[in-house]
This record gives C-alpha cells, sequence and structure tokens, in this order.
C-alpha cells in the first residue's frame, strides 16, 4: 500500500471518531482511499445502501429520479406530481431542462401541476380525484400528448391503484397516461427513481413513435437532460460528425422522440446512473448497442468523438476528425487563456450522476486535480469507472454527509469544490470558492465545444473572485 | 481575449436556431397554426370559465408545505437542529428551496425512512436519528415536525422521543419538541405555527411565574431577514424588552468570517423558555400564528392584540398603539419622525399609484399587508389570489377591501393558483402584478410587469433583506411600487414624445 493511500485511509479514520460506533462502522464502507487499478479490496467503496438516520445525507428520493431527472424534461406530457403539494412546488423548474415549445400550450416543463393531496385523499383515497384531475387537463390542454402521474409518499402507503386509472383513461384519450411508482420512500435514493422512470418509458412509450425514413447513421442521444442547453451542444458535435440524432432522452425531448428511439443504429449515453436501464433493454429486445462517451472537456470530447466514429463508416470517421480539427485551435486557445490561472489548483466534487467522474478530465484540461470525489446516489459500476479517473490516494465517497464534506474541506484544503445548491453556502461562509455543479450555478452549457468554454469561464470567476479576498477570517 | 457565449446568447444563434429547425422533424410537434389557435384560445373568458371549473388539480400554485414552514421555524432557535421524522427526500427539497431563496446555508436532519418503516414504523429511525444527530453536530435543542410518510403510517412522535431519551441516546434535559405536520393538511404557514406552538409548549412547561416586563413579538413565517433588523431597530428606539420568537435573521443572514456556524444564533432558548412570562405577545402574522396565539392566550393568559401586520402607515400604527400600551412606554419622536418621512414619500409618489390596477398573488398576510398599503397610496387591488387562504381570509381579505373605495373593484380568490391568475389577467387586466418569483411566467405570457414581493424569491438577489414592514418598510414600498410603475412606463414611451426625464 502506497504512502498516498495510507495517508487519505488515516484522515478518514479520523474524520469518522465523531460518530457513534454503529454509524461510524457503516460510514466505514462508504469512504476510501483511492487506488486507481481498483485492486486494493479495502479502497472500494460500499454504496447504493440505505443512508443513516440523522447524520445529514444529501440525497434526495425517488420521487426526485423520476420527476425531476427523467420525466420532467420531457416536454410535450403533462407531468402531474400526484400527492399533496410539496414535491412539485420544490422541484418545480429547479433543474434548468431547457426545452422550445410554448409552455401551457404545447410544452410543459415550466410548470407545476398538482392533485394537491388534502386528508381526505388520504382517507377515502385519491383515485377518483385523480381521473377527474386527467379530465379537468385534458380539457385545458388539448394539446398535450401524454400524460405522467408521478406519485408521491401517501400515493404507495394507501394502496392506490394509479395504474388502473391510467388504463382506463388513456384508452378513453387514445394518449399515453404514464404511473410511475416512484413515491419517495422507495429505495435509499434518486437512484431507483430513475430505474422506475427507465421502467415506465419501456412499458408505456417505448417503440410507439413515427419516423417516416432511416438512415445508417441515426443515433440517439441519451442521458442528457439539456441542463443549460448541453443536450442541444453536444447533438451540435453528433451532427457535424454526420449523424443523424433521432431522439435526445429526455432534455427538450417529445414522447415522439422518446418512442422512435428503438429505431436508432447506436444509443450514446451521457449519463450511465440514470439511464442505462433503458440502454440495456433497447440492447437486449431490439439489438440496439450502446455505448458510453464523454463530452466534458476537449482531451475527453476528442477522444468520444473518435470512439463514436469508430463505430461507423470512414465517412462519418473522416468528418470526426474534421471536426476535431476545426474546434482544436479554439480549445487549445480557451485552455491557454485560463490554463495559467487555474493552473495547479485543488478540486473537489460531491455531486451526482455522471459528473463525479465524466467532469474529472475537463478540469484536467485547465491544469486543475481533482483530489476527491463522491457520488449521492452512485453504484459499484460507477466507482469502478471513477478509480482509474482519479490519483492514488485521492479520496472516495458514498452518500457523505455535511459533517464528512466540511471535514474532508478542512483537511484536504481544496481550491474549489464542485456540489450541490445545499452545500454551496456553507462553502461561501468557509470562504472557500465553491460552483453548483448539478445545474451549472444557473451558467452552461457545460457539454461540447460550446460548453468548455463556459466551464472554463466559469471555474475561473469562481476561483479567482476577489471577493474570497475580503472576509476577514477570525485568527 | 475570446468572446464566451454562454446559453443567454449561444441558442439563439443560427446554428443552434438551425439545429432547433431540423430537430422538429423528430419532435412531431402540432402545426404552428394549430398552436397559435389554442394559444388565443386560453387568453379568452370561455378558456377562463374552463378554468374556474376545475376542483382536482392545482397548476402553478402558490403554497409549499407544513413541514417547510416547520423547519423554517426551528431555526428560528438558538442551537436548535430541525429534525424531521420521515422521507429523507423531503429534507433535502427544505434544503434546497430555502438556500435557493435565502442565498444562505440551511441544515436539517432526515431520519431517512424508507420501505421497511413504512411496514414496521419510525421508532428505530427516530433513535438512530437522535443519536447520530447528537453526536455529530451537537445541538442544544431537537426541533421534530414529521414528513407526509411518518403521518400516513401514524408514527407516536411523543412516544418514540421518549423512548429515545429512556435509551440513553440524547440527554434527559435536551429540549425535543415536537408538532405533526402531514403535507397534506395546511401549507407552509400552518407548519410554522404548528412547530412553533410546539417548541413554546415544550419550553414553557412549568415556567410560568413573575412578569418579566418584555413583550414577545412573533415575526410569523416572514422570509424578510430585512424585517428582523429592522424590527430589533425599531424596539431598540421604543426602549422596550422584549424577546422575538422565533428569530430567524441570524440563520438566514449570517456574515461572512471564513467560518461555518451550524448555528449562526437565533432567540436565545432561557428567552423562550421565559416568554410565558411576558406582558403580552403580539403576532405580527395572524394566518401562520393562528394555534400559537391560541394557544398563548387560553395557556399563558396573554391578551389578543387587534394587530394585524406591520405593512404599510395604518398597520404600523396600530403595532406602536399596541406596544405602547403594552409596556407602558410612549411612542418616541424618532419613529413619528419616520412615520411622517414614508407618509411624504407616499404624497410625492401617489400620482403614479393613484387608480393603477394591481393584482397580488402570495400569503394570506403579506396579501392583507400589501392590500392595505395600496389603498393607502390611492392604488386598486383587483385579482387576489391566496392558494392557502381559507375562509378567514376570504372574509378578512373582503372586510378590507370594503372599508376603502379604492377597494370596490377587488375581488378575493381562496384556492385558486396562478394558472386561475393567467386567466384574469388575460380577461381583466392589470398594471402591476405582486407575486413571488413563479410570477414571472404570467409576466411572459400576459406582459403584466412584476414586482416581487413575498416567498420565495428565487431570481433576484437580496430582495429579502429590504425590510418592508414598519414606516422604513413602507418607504421601501413605495419606491418598488411608483419606481416600476415609471420603469414600465419608459418602456411604453421610449419612442414617443412622452418619454420624460423630469416624473
Amino acid at each position: 500500500m502506497s504512502t498516498a493511500i495510507k495517508e487519505t485511509q488515516k484522515m478518514i479514520e479520523e474524520v469518522l471518531d465523531a460518530y457513534p460506533e454503529k454509524s461510524k462502522k457503516d460510514r466505514a464502507k462508504h469512504l476510501a482511499a483511492n487506488d486507481p487499478s481498483g485492486q486494493c479490496s479495502t479502497c472500494q467503496v460500499k454504496s447504493n445502501i440505505k443512508s443513516r438516520p440523522g447524520v445529514m445525507t444529501v440525497r434526495g428520493c425517488a420521487y426526485a429520479g423520476a420527476k425531476g431527472v427523467v420525466w420532467g424534461p420531457v416536454k410535450d406530457q403533462i407531468t402531474v406530481s400526484h400527492g399533496p403539494i410539496g414535491c412539485g412546488q420544490y422541484s418545480w423548474w429547479s433543474r434548468r431542462n431547457y426545452y422550445n415549445g410554448q409552455t401551457g400550450i404545447d410544452t410543459f416543463g415550466t410548470m407545476h401541476i398538482t392533485t394537491d393531496f388534502q386528508e381526505k385523499n388520504i382517507v377515502y383515497g385519491g383515485d377518483k380525484g385523480l381521473d377527474a384531475a386527467l379530465h379537468e387537463l385534458k380539457e385545458l390542454f388539448p394539446l398535450a400528448k401524454g400524460i405522467g402521474i408521478l406519485s408521491e409518499c401517501p400515493v404507495g402507503l394507501i394502496g392506490d391503484d394509479i395504474e388502473a386509472v391510467s388504463k382506463r383513461v388513456a384508452k378513453e384519450f387514445k394518449f399515453p397516461i404514464v404511473p410511475v411508482r416512484c413515491e419517495g420512500f422507495r429505495g435509499v435514493s434518486q437512484s431507483l427513481g430513475h430505474h422506475i422512470a427507465n421502467d415506465t418509458i419501456k412499458d408505456y412509450v417505448l417503440g410507439k413513435g413515427e419516423l417516416e425514413t432511416s438512415t445508417p447513421y441515426d443515433v440517439a442521444l441519451i442521458g442528457d437532460y439539456n441542463i443549460g442547453g448541453d443536450a442541444w451542444a453536444s447533438r451540435k458535435i453528433l451532427e457535424e460528425m454526420g449523424l443523424r440524432v433521432i431522439s435526445q432522452y429526455t432534455g427538450d425531448a417529445t414522447l415522439n422522440e422518446i418512442a422512435i428511439a428503438t429505431k436508432a443504429k447506436l444509443n450514446l449515453i451521457h449519463c450511465y446512473r440514470s439511464m442505462n436501464y433503458i440502454c440495456r433493454h433497447m440492447e437486449e429486445e431490439y439489438g440496439i448497442p450502446w455505448m458510453e462517451f464523454n463530452f466534458f472537456g476537449p482531451t475527453k470530447t476528442y477522444d468520444s468523438i473518435r470512439k463514436i466514429a469508430a463505430r461507423f463508416d470512414t465517412t462519418i470517421q473522416e468528418k470526426a476528425e474534421a471536426v476535431i480539427a476545426k474546434y482544436k485551435p479554439l480549445m487549445d486557445e480557451i485552455v491557454e487563456q485560463y490554463r495559467a490561472k487555474l493552473e495547479g489548483k485543488k478540486v473537489m466534487l460531491y455531486v451526482g450522476g455522471l459528473r463525479p467522474r465524466h467532469t474529472i478530465g475537463a478540469y484536467e484540461d485547465l491544469g486543475m486535480e481533482v483530489v476527491a470525489s463522491g457520488y449521492e446516489f452512485g453504484h459499484s459500476d460507477d466507482y469502478k469507472r471513477t478509480y482509474p479517473e482519479l490519483k492514488e490516494g485521492a479520496v472516495v465517497m458514498d452518500d457523505a454527509t455535511l459533517y464528512e464534506l466540511e471535514e474532508f474541506t478542512r483537511r484536504l484544503k481544496p481550491d474549489m469544490v464542485g456540489s450541490g445548491i445545499k452545500e454551496k453556502y456553507s462553502y461561501h461562509k468557509l470562504g472557500v470558492p465553491f460552483r453548483q455543479m448539478h445545474s451549472w450555478d444557473y451558467s452552461g452549457p457545460y457539454h461540447g465545444f460550446d460548453g468548455f468554454p463556459v466551464f472554463a469561464r466559469d471555474m475561473d470567476m469562481t476561483v479567482n473572485s476577489p471577493t474570497w479576498d475580503l472576509i476577514r477570517r477570525k485568527k | 481575449m475570446i468572446k464566451i457565449k454562454d446559453h443567454n446568447e449561444l441558442f439563439c444563434q443560427p446554428d443552434y436556431q438551425e439545429q432547433f429547425g431540423r430537430k422538429k422533424e423528430f419532435e412531431r410537434p402540432w402545426p404552428e397554426e394549430k398552436v397559435r389557435e389554442i394559444s388565443e384560445w386560453t387568453k379568452t373568458p370561455e378558456y377562463r370559465e374552463l378554468n374556474f371549473k376545475r376542483e382536482n388539480i392545482k397548476i402553478n400554485p402558490a403554497k409549499a408545505c407544513q413541514p417547510l414552514g416547520a423547519v423554517f421555524c426551528a431555526s428560528g432557535f438558538d442551537g436548535c437542529m430541525p429534525f424531521v421524522q420521515g422521507a429523507q427526500g423531503c429534507v433535502a427539497y427544505f434544503r434546497s428551496h430555502l438556500s435557493r431563496h435565502f442565498k444562505e446555508p440551511f441544515a436539517a436532519i432526515s431520519t431517512s425512512m424508507t420501505e421497511d418503516a413504512a411496514v414496521f414504523g419510525g421508532l428505530n429511525n427516530m433513535i438512530e436519528g437522535m443519536e447520530n444527530t447528537y453526536a455529530l453536530y451537537k445541538p442544544k435543542m431537537i426541533a421534530v415536525s414529521t414528513t407526509c410518510m411518518a403521518e400516513v403510517i401514524g408514527d407516536d412522535l411523543n412516544a418514540y422521543i421518549k423512548t429515545a431519551r429512556e435509551k440513553g441516546v440524547i440527554p434527559e434535559d435536551l429540549p425535543v419538541p415536537f408538532a405533526h405536520t402531514p403535507s397534506f393538511v395546511g401549507s407552509h404557514i400552518v407548519g410554522y405555527d404548528n412547530m412553533l406552538k410546539g417548541i413554546l409548549k415544550t419550553l414553557s412547561e412549568g415556567r410560568k411565574g413573575e412578569t418579566n416586563g418584555k413583550v414577545n413579538i412573533i415575526p410569523g413565517f416572514d422570509t424578510y431577514t430585512g424585517n428582523y433588523h429592522e424590527l430589533k431597530r425599531l424596539m431598540g428606539l421604543m426602549g422596550a424588552a422584549y424577546t422575538l420568537l422565533a428569530d430567524v435573521s441570524d440563520a438566514f443572514d449570517s456574515p461572512n468570517t471564513g467560518e461555518y456556524k451550524l448555528y449562526p444564533g437565533g432567540t436565545p432558548l432561557p428567552d423562550a423558555m421565559d416568554a410565558v412570562n411576558a406582558v403580552g405577545t403580539i403576532s405580527l402574522q395572524r394566518y401562520s400564528t393562528a394555534k400559537t396565539m391560541d394557544y398563548i392566550q387560553k395557556e399563558w393568559g396573554h391578551q389578543k392584540t387587534a394587530v394585524r401586520s406591520m405593512i404599510g402607515i395604518k398597520n404600523t400604527d396600530s403595532f406602536f398603539e399596541e406596544l405602547s400600551r403594552l409596556t407602558g412606554r410612549p411612542i418616541p419622536a424618532a419613529i413619528e419622525t419616520e412615520r411622517g418621512r414614508a407618509v411624504d414619500a407616499m404624497v410625492d409618489s401617489h400620482p403614479y399609484v393613484h387608480g393603477k390596477r394591481f393584482a397580488l398573488v402570495g400569503d394570506p398576510d403579506q396579501l392583507l399587508g400589501m392590500m392595505s398599503l395600496i389603498m393607502e397610496m390611492g392604488g386598486e387591488p383587483v385579482h387576489i389570489v391566496c392558494t392557502n387562504g381559507d375562509k378567514h381570509f376570504e372574509s378578512e381579505a373582503k372586510e378590507l377591501l370594503a372599508s376603502s373605495p379604492f377597494g370596490a373593484g377587488g375581488t378575493v380568490y381562496i384556492g385558486k393558483d396562478m394558472w386561475h391568475m393567467r386567466s384574469l389577467l388575460f380577461t381583466e387586466p392589470v398594471d402591476i402584478l405582486i407575486g413571488n418569483s413563479y410570477a414571472k411566467f404570467l409576466t411572459r405570457d400576459t406582459g403584466t410587469p412584476l414586482i416581487r414581493i413575498g416567498f420565495p424569491l428565487f431570481d433576484r438577489h437580496h430582495l429579502h433583506r429590504q425590510p418592508i414592514i414598519g414606516y422604513q418598510g413602507v418607504i421601501n414600498l413605495v419606491s418598488l411600487l411608483v419606481n416600476t410603475v415609471l420603469d414600465e412606463l419608459d418602456r411604453k414611451t421610449i419612442d414617443t414624445t412622452s418619454f420624460d426625464v423630469i416624473r
């Protein structure tokens, strides 16, 4: 075992000391010093396990994964938060899944639509009200192409049969009504919500769309939620490579796009965690191969472009090289502009989905080093993909708590931290430069060649803001 | 230096516009003609009628749920950790929601209940949760509220907390108030009320004694940190001893010292414990403190006061009159001077507000305050939409409208939402809309200029730092009102001779 790993392990043990015995034992399994080979047995973290009560986990719930992440961005269906008022209120347009359309007429992305359960619904059940709600929505929004019913906790606890209501009303309306059993108490994090949402895409929408023509270059862009326009920036590259993107999952997507993905020749997946399920299904049922790619930062983007092109003929491969040649001078210039200001800066990441590993290369392009990284709701396959991306001895964190994040920050002294809105302002108080890396701090896109300059600019303004120097610290 | 284009400019560029056009082949959108037709139809009285008929669905409602109000309230007590029994996603949402509004950290605990707790109950979650919370975050008090899950399965908080004490995971003397706060009853203001009542009940038990000569002031579900600072300044001017219950201003407005304090302040627990011995209690909001005030009147023997709000001249007058009566202290000249300045500002600005039509959406207490101020200026509240308003609010709001000739054209809509408001704005247009950040979608659809007052305010910074209560608050609000009217006037007259430089 190397010194770097030993030192990190010692630090982790010190941090864990504050926990009561039972939680300490549990948390120890979720924190490790990185071994890039992934071989060292104590260097692997346990994941996708229940959070301990009372530790202040950062995690959300299945509803957040199903409504907030997967179904919410689908623009021409109405997404109903089925249950009490809060869930829909707090997830209302907070993920910035950009879309084109006229809201409230043919698209519904920025709307908060809920059955607003009252006590009578708990006592007598909510199915009757749901049926009536669906009819009211159909009348008020005649251009909706479908309705998703995203269940909140009470719906599952009182034993409502939303599937029966959906089936009956879908027949009447002649469009998909998708019951999604994503009650927040199911599973251990957002992750199960992704899976449940993927399953409902499979059961209610997939394969039921229209696409008149097909080409050998048809691909689907999976696991991109178009946060700040990410999917559009990625799509731009794929189109310039000569590929035809027939479907976006699920940023700026219509139900038809979701349905016709089965006609793709290759599924390209960015956020593996939230959408690998549907890719595996399409592989098994429709024989569509899928591959992961990474459009954060020029190095990973060039690499991904070449890997994607390798799945096609020379026409695409030549175009791919032309795309790289076209953008490389600009990317070099961006790196030159920002690298001097960011070289050697240490970054700590604690995010979700794909970011804890996918953004590492982009930071490295700017000369920065990721010294700690972790997932709110990762599984072991995410961590396996992460170990090789991090240096030896870097801290790997699973389901970190507020306490741990603060302690690691004190000890690692990162020059910037990338995490979520709940973490952001405690870092501001600590005087540690911070970037909200779930929704790009209301900036973006960060994907592709149009995204990297924005990423570089944002990291620079974060690390090098003069405001940090104004803080008068207690000696 | 390369000019970097982010999303604000990038997607307006021709290459992206062309991309969006190509994407339509796969989207299968409705024909543009059809979209236009439906869009126009949604602006009609016919659509409004249909819209107002719905009973089973809320569209863009302006209310949050009980536990949000509960954790907000709990954070107003020094060393108190808000602790929520139930599923963990809820707490992640409360923390995000409050941080987005205040741009401040907000800590709260979840007991992370999952399927097994749904079957066996949440006792183990409560016990382990208490043990971890106490060990890691060292609170002086743990304030327990609940999510839907714990309420539906019927967790017995009282018994669970007792068991946690018996098991020794928290000290015997650690105060652990609790409140049942189901999301399917009431809204965030009711959750605030229930939690405050729970905290005051726990802290005051067995402490009734000699009067301490202080007055208690309850701000209510008030998300303006500036209001708390203003209140403290005014109480200083009055020279009155007082206790703020609950003082969230430290939790949501702490100075940057390079240190993250989990408990940056709040009402000191000894003060809260002694609140029962005050000469009286004034609540600045009725609907977010109804149960608490009922409890205080019945159990503490404090008299009901006539104070409704501290927004507007008459409401602020009544606050100081009541305060003077309770404390026996005269209203000082400095406060009288402030009143004079506020009135002067209103007199100066009245021509731009007089006769202007206003639509308002928000919480009951804030709406009553704003309606009052608008009518004092000669403005006309026309549409008053209160998603979480009850029958009491409805009649009080109607009475308020009836009290002034400027209220004659006003209608109060309880239980309605911002999609109803959309229909109202299309069919009976107004000059100014007042609401939270989500009301900006109404501005986009209907073109009505928006003044951001309320909660949450996500898309503007620091608005919550400006007080909107007291006479200084009047000046701030008048300035917002009149200058929004003038900005709008400039926008409308930019190509005409009326683009005046003196107004």
